[in-house]
């Protein structure tokens, strides 16, 4: 063990929540976030999934992937399922029909179940307290219903309902904020997270879990199908992501600001967007327009980080 | 699972589709899927778990001798572990049959 950080992914726990036989496409950033996440959650844990790919892959009957309790919901109720489950074991514990434990409730959704959908069930129960973990799988689009554009989904990107041509460049609005959402409802802790940095993930996924009161957690998930990139570049397009300030990682605890990982100098956003097809149409312009809003926005955010406030 | 899933019918089903086998996806095979498989390199490996950590099927496992090696029955191919280590101890080959 004489370099620590290199070895460090051997010391993670080898039982897998999540089993192998999933049928998620070639190179799916999502399986990949979701097996990293059920790792870190461990076996005390009530898992909720809005519809979206990771229940339909997870769970073709009579198959299922999941090694703890997991239940099924529509897109709209994921939080409010979490939030009964929640509910219900705390009273079942105080009229002692169950041993008092310590039970994670999490609720898991995409990024249509969460910033289109499911927001007003998400933003309810963030407002009532309840002690869960909310995790997004963001992948930019409804993918499992082939890839129509969702609120999450980037300037620029082209989707099957935003396609690019002579008229279009695609999806004309920007990226929907779902963590400053979350964040906005004063929730002890929001953070950003993404399967290229699996150390970051699961201790994020872990903090979240411990955190009493509501927790949120969005995951940058790549999808090779949907944005149109080969299956080996999942993990490198995630952590370009990162590099180009387009999804910086950061936590929110209580209202204070810190990024996890600060670059003196970022990436242009063209690193990020030439490995992916659904950008290939964009002009140097619509580019340049991209690359200063993402500047624009880490400055934000690395200003909020250095007061240390929200 | 009993039975092999062609098997199945309706009157197995549990009431309200509920599958009482905990991660018996682990018994269906997504190995044919695949149209690259990886092959490690013992003698460039240096032990670090990257492919391990990386891989969405979690389908890479340790022997004993501490080497990586990846469940064929599971594989789909995707190339990410050969992407990813650093060391270049693996390499992705066409599966010919």
């Amino acid at each position: 063990m004489e370099n620590y950080s290199v070895y460090v992914p051997r010391l993670v726990t080898k039982r897998e929540n999540f089993a192998p036989g999933h049928r998620a496409c070639i190179g799916c950033g999502e399986a990949l976030a979701v097996r990293l996440a059920c790792k870190a959650l461990g076996q005390k844990t009530i898992i909720v999934t809005a519809t979206g790919c990771i229940e339909i892959i997870s769970s073709q009957l009579p198959y299922t992937s999941w090694r703890v309790p997991w239940i099924h919901t529509l897109f709209e109720n994921t939080a409010a399922v979490a939030s009964g489950i929640e509910s219900g074991l705390k009273i079942l514990m105080k009229k002692g029909r169950i041993a008092q434990q310590e039970i994670t409730v999490v609720a898991m959704a995409g990024d249509g179940g969460t910033s289109d959908i499911g927001i007003q069930a998400l933003s309810g129960a963030l407002e009532r307290g309840h002690n869960f973990l909310y995790l997004c799988f963001d992948n930019e689009a409804y993918m499992n219903t082939g890839i129509q554009r969702s609120s999450a989904t980037p300037f620029g990107a082209s989707t099957t309902t935003s396609p690019a041509g002579k008229v279009s460049i695609g999806q004309v609005t920007w990226k929907k904020n779902m963590p400053a959402i979350a964040a906005a409802h004063n929730i002890p802790y929001v953070a950003t997270a993404c399967p290229s940095y699996p150390i970051d993930l699961m201790a994020k996924v872990e903090k979240g879990a411990a955190t009493p009161g509501p927790a949120y957690v969005h995951i940058l998930s790549v999808c090779p199908t949907g944005w149109r990139c080969a299956t080996d570049l999942t993990i490198r397009i995630g952590r370009l992501a990162v590099e180009t300030g387009i999804f910086p990682l950061y936590e929110v605890e209580n209202g204070k600001y810190r990024l996890n990982f600060d670059f003196p100098k970022l990436r242009p956003v063209t690193d990020y967007m030439k490995l992916q097809g659904r950008f290939r149409h964009l002009s140097e312009d619509v580019i340049n327009k991209i690359q200063q809003r993402v500047s624009a926005e880490y400055a934000e955010l690395k200003e909020k980080a250095s007061e240390g406030k929200g | 699972m009993t039975k092999p899933e062609g098997e199945l019918t309706w009157r197995d089903l549990e009431i309200g589709s509920i599958v009482t086998e905990a991660g018996n996806a682990s018994q269906y095979q997504t190995g044919d899927w695949r149209s690259e498989r990886p092959i490690f390199d013992n003698n460039k490996c240096i032990k670090c778990g990257l492919c391990y950590i990386f891989c969405p099927e979690g389908c890479i496992g340790q022997n004993a001798e501490g080497y990586f090696d990846a469940d064929l029955f599971y594989c789909k191919g995707c190339g990410i572990c050969a992407r990813e280590c650093w060391p270049k101890a693996i390499s992705m080959v066409p599966e010919e049959e």
